[in-house]
């Protein structure tokens, strides 16, 4: 089945079975890697990417739902301002150790932000809570996502 | 005067694991690369008679031991593995051949398709049958029999998940014909030689190069030596690219995992209530085969003194043959387990002795100059007690124990200290690991040097390259260090025990002064640098007796815990964290250890349940084994204390696993006192602190 949708600020269209997930239509069909599978049912967020500037979990999401919506990977958002200030923040704090929950930690860095710019701890806390890490501890990514609040994003 | 290393330094390989543009094993295009899956065995001890394959199409093939080359066996420290289970099963999940083919649908079909025939025998699950004992003493354990009274406590510990959030991965390949791999993993030489050892060829055959890794912890040591050895075998038959990589399920049911314990103390007193001696036994559940276990089991025993001084001991410890899969390193190796029980043991014993419990740890503490409990000595400088002054201080302790002591309160505030021998134990370093740092220069003074250690993020290619840079005084892109090749990099050892930085740092310093001392402009030169360690380590693994390690870290940690009385769910307030890392470099990065570590050693203590029934685990998914997120974790204060090591680089010692050693016994306190009962278990999940709430006595 031939699906369009918004890639990066692209059009692109594939053509696969329409339960195959987003996940692996990024990274196989599009070569996309950036985007990682930490487990595959929803529950770390390694797989995050933003559809229609929401953070949603791409390894449960199935391609036919994605038709003609907005995809923002990791690989798009790279190129913008609010990554800048997130990934220099990440650097200052420490938030990155091997790195594999990172490009999903960034992207839902991004989504709190927009949400609450000045959030509390805690709020960053439960906002980053679908987002799983096994080497920080969290206390350095959640000092990321305050130092990035200071500077502000430019949506 | 020591160059002020606290300060931190911009990490190499941000940029790239931020933006997405690291390449991990998973991420690699290889073109015609096939797909690789493991047939497994289903039952959990037995004889094989028979393996029926179906009939494979065009282009798919069935690799099992009948295909191996020299030696159906999996170089780990006791090689006892084998590539393929041959005759026998020795745990339901065992590999028995692998299905190879194009398709991963097709492949997924013919391993379903796939069946063996078996005869069952008894499968033993339980910690009974010992494949490993060791034991050694102290003093005069003969003057346990004039005590006049003798306490005695059990404590157990459970299985832990590695869940490092990038699966386990291979990449293997022909490159003319030398076998290249690049896999997630933690001892690039580890691999390399499980290869050559199943095929029995020559070095230069063989390439491994590390792709970036996303986390090991430990189970990255041992296990993909296995997946490398099968995928060897296939790929002298097929000839193509070969891909396997397990997801979180395989990962969850298959992979290596922390070693379950059992532990006994009986502390022998006499008539004025002082500790005379202590009888310990430590058990770990090893799983089918022995693998690492032996060493787990030197460290857990080593450790199980932990930051206490007992004239006499009597010490011993047995890991368990099950039929179960084989537990094998996991960060603390062994003395995780150890030191949870003497924690807990020494607080109970104080509240039997009626004294309070602090008070009485430190009567014992370990003092500079004290004999170990393999009668080696503690020769550097031991600062405990500034380390506990200053996390009191940090986290209010005096003040919130004492208002948590009242009855009903649900909150409590638990300590813990603890040590880590850093390095390989005894002088392994220098008799077995014998590492070799080449370093060179170019015409144009470009400096490369090689280790073979891997950053799965605890931030050494920061951290050693920037030894060498700050030892040689030039500038930062003047020297190349890039992640390990087989094929350039001499072995300096596995990514382990705590050794990256007071080992293979020391190492990097020493190499890059002597380059710097013979150091001409314009011209080529090469070092090949050999780790000597201090000569005054001596041990004997047999016996058990003397330096058990070349230094050792020390930290202690605080935790802040509440008890909800209806769900039974303990949240955790606080931690506090003190080190002694030697001469801290890089805080940032060291940070980032200690509270990854201690947030692991957490989960551990009172989240991370997993549970094998008959041979299999209940959790196969990470929504059934749960891991911290960052709801479950609080705000971490950390602190280092400034103790420079003779002989680390820079004075640094290890900090990688000593950041988990701590956590459950101080979680483990502060929950005691939130719920007035004595805690022998982990992990303390909802249900357990139910039980214990609802005891009478
Ligand atoms: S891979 Fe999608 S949530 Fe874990
Ligand atoms: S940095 Fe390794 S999982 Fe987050």
């Amino acid at each position: 089945m031939k699906i369009n949708f918004k890639l990066n600020g692209s059009n692109v269209t594939v053509d696969v079975v329409p339960s195959k997930r987003l996940l692996d239509v990024l990274r196989e069909d599009l070569h996309l890697t950036g985007t990682k599978e930490g487990c595959g049912e929803g529950e770390c967020g390694a797989c995050t990417v933003l559809v229609d500037n929401r953070p949603i979990n791409s390894c449960i999401a199935p391609i036919a739902n994605i038709a003609n919506k907005e995809v923002i990977t990791i690989e798009g958002f790279r190129e913008t301002k609010a990554y800048r200030v997130i990934a220099d923040a990440f650097a200052d704090m420490g938030g990155s150790q091997c790195g594999f929950c990172t490009p999903g930690m960034i992207l839902a860095t991004y989504a709190v932000l927009r949400d609450n710019p000045h959030p509390t701890e805690e709020e960053a806390r439960i906002a980053l809570s679908g987002n799983l890490c096994r080497c920080t501890g969290y206390q350095a990514i959640v000092n990321a996502v305050l130092k990035a609040s200071e500077k502000g994003i430019k949506l | 005067m020591l160059p002020n290393y606290k300060t931190s330094v911009k990490k190499v390989d941000n940029e790239d694991k931020m933006s997405g543009l690291a390449i991990f094993t998973g991420d690699i295009q290889m073109d015609g690369a096939l797909f690789a899956l493991p047939v497994r065995s289903t039952i959990s001890y037995g004889k094989i008679k028979e393996i029926h394959v179906p009939t494979l199409p065009e282009g798919y093939y069935f690799i099992s031991a009948k295909d191996i080359v020299k030696e159906n066996v999996c170089n780990i420290i006791v090689s006892d593995w084998p590539v393929f289970a041959d005759k026998e099963t020795h745990y339901k999940g065992e590999t028995m051949g692998l299905i190879i083919g194009p398709d991963k649908d097709v492949c997924i079909d013919l391993v379903n398709k796939t069946y063996a025939d078996y005869e069952e025998y008894e499968p033993v699950y339980e910690m009974k049958n010992s494949y490993v004992h060791k034991e050694f003493k102290k003093g005069d354990p003969s003057l346990f029999n004039g005590a006049a009274k003798v306490y005695s406590e059990e404590f157990e510990t459970g299985y832990q998940e590695q869940i490092y959030l990038e699966t386990q991965a291979m990449l293997m390949y022909l490159d003319g014909d030398k076998i290249t791999v690049k896999a997630s993993m933690q001892c690039p030489f580890y691999i390399h030689k499980a290869i050559c050892r199943t095929l029995g060829c020559k070095e230069d055959k063989v390439r491994v190069i590390q792709p970036a890794v996303g986390g090991a912890f430990g189970g990255k040591e041992h296990y993909p030596s296995l997946m490398a050895a099968q995928l060897a075998t296939a790929i002298v038959k097929i000839k193509k690219p070969l891909f396997m990589c397990f997801d979180r399920h395989e990962d969850i049911t298959f992979t290596t995992k922390r070693h379950p314990s059992k532990t006994n103390i009986s502390a022998y007193l006499d008539k004025n209530n002082e500790i005379i001696g202590l009888k310990i036994h430590v058990g770990i559940d090893g799983g089918a085969y022995i693998g690492c276990s032996m060493v787990v089991l030197s460290r857990a025993l080593i450790a199980c003194t932990n930051t206490y001084t007992f004239a006499n001991l009597e010490v011993s410890g047995d890991a368990y043959c099950t039929n179960k899969v084989p537990s094998a390193a996991y960060r603390g190796f062994g003395s995780p387990q150890s030191i949870f029980a003497i924690e807990m043991f020494m607080k109970h014993l104080a509240g039997f002795l009626r004294v309070d419990a602090l008070e009485f740890r430190n009567k014992y503490l370990v003092k500079t100059g004290d004999i170990t409990c393999t009668s080696g000595v503690f020769r550097d400088p031991i600062i405990l007690k500034p380390l506990m002054d200053k996390a009191m201080e940090m986290s209010d302790y005096k003040r919130k124990r004492e208002e948590y002591s009242k009855p009903g309160s649900l909150r409590g505030i638990g300590i813990s200290t603890f040590l880590h021998g850093c390095g390989f134990t005894g002088s392994g370093e220098s008799t077995i690991i014998n590492a070799q740092l080449k370093i060179k220069k170019d015409k144009n003074g470009i400096v490369t040097f090689y280790t073979s250690q891997v950053d799965f993020g605890q931030g050494n290619r920061t951290t050693l390259k920037r030894i060498v840079v700050d030892t040689l005084g030039i500038p930062e892109d003047h020297v190349i260090y890039d992640a390990p090749d087989t094929d350039k990099t001499l072995s300096t050892g596995p990514t382990a025990a705590s050794r990256t930085i007071i080992i293979v740092g020391g190492l990097c310093a020493k190499a890059a002064q002597h380059l710097k001392e013979i150091w001409v402009d314009g011209e080529e030169q090469e070092i090949v640098e050999p780790y000597v360690g201090p000569s005054y380590i001596k041990w004997d693994e047999d016996t058990m007796q003397g330096d058990a390690y070349p230094g050792y870290a020390w930290g202690v940690n605080i935790v802040e815990v509440e008890v909800d009385p209806v769900t039974y769910e303990l949240s955790i307030l606080g931690t506090w964290s003190t080190y002694d890392v030697g001469h801290a470099i890089d805080e940032r990065i060291l940070v980032g250890q200690a509270d990854g570590g201690l947030a692991q050693a957490l989960g551990w203590a009172y989240l991370e349940n997993e549970v094998a029934e008959n041979g299999v685990f209940k959790q196969t998914k990470m929504s059934d084994y749960v891991i911290p997120t960052s709801l479950d974790m609080p705000h971490m204060e950390t602190a280092f204390i400034d103790n420079p090591f003779p002989y680390g680089a820079f004075g640094a010692k290890g900090a990688g696993e000593l950041t988990f050693v701590g956590g459950a016994p101080a979680l483990a306190d502060a929950l005691e006192q939130a719920i007035g009962k004595k805690v022998n278990k982990i992990p303390a999940t909802p249900e357990f602190i139910m039980e214990l709430m609802n005891d009478e006595d």
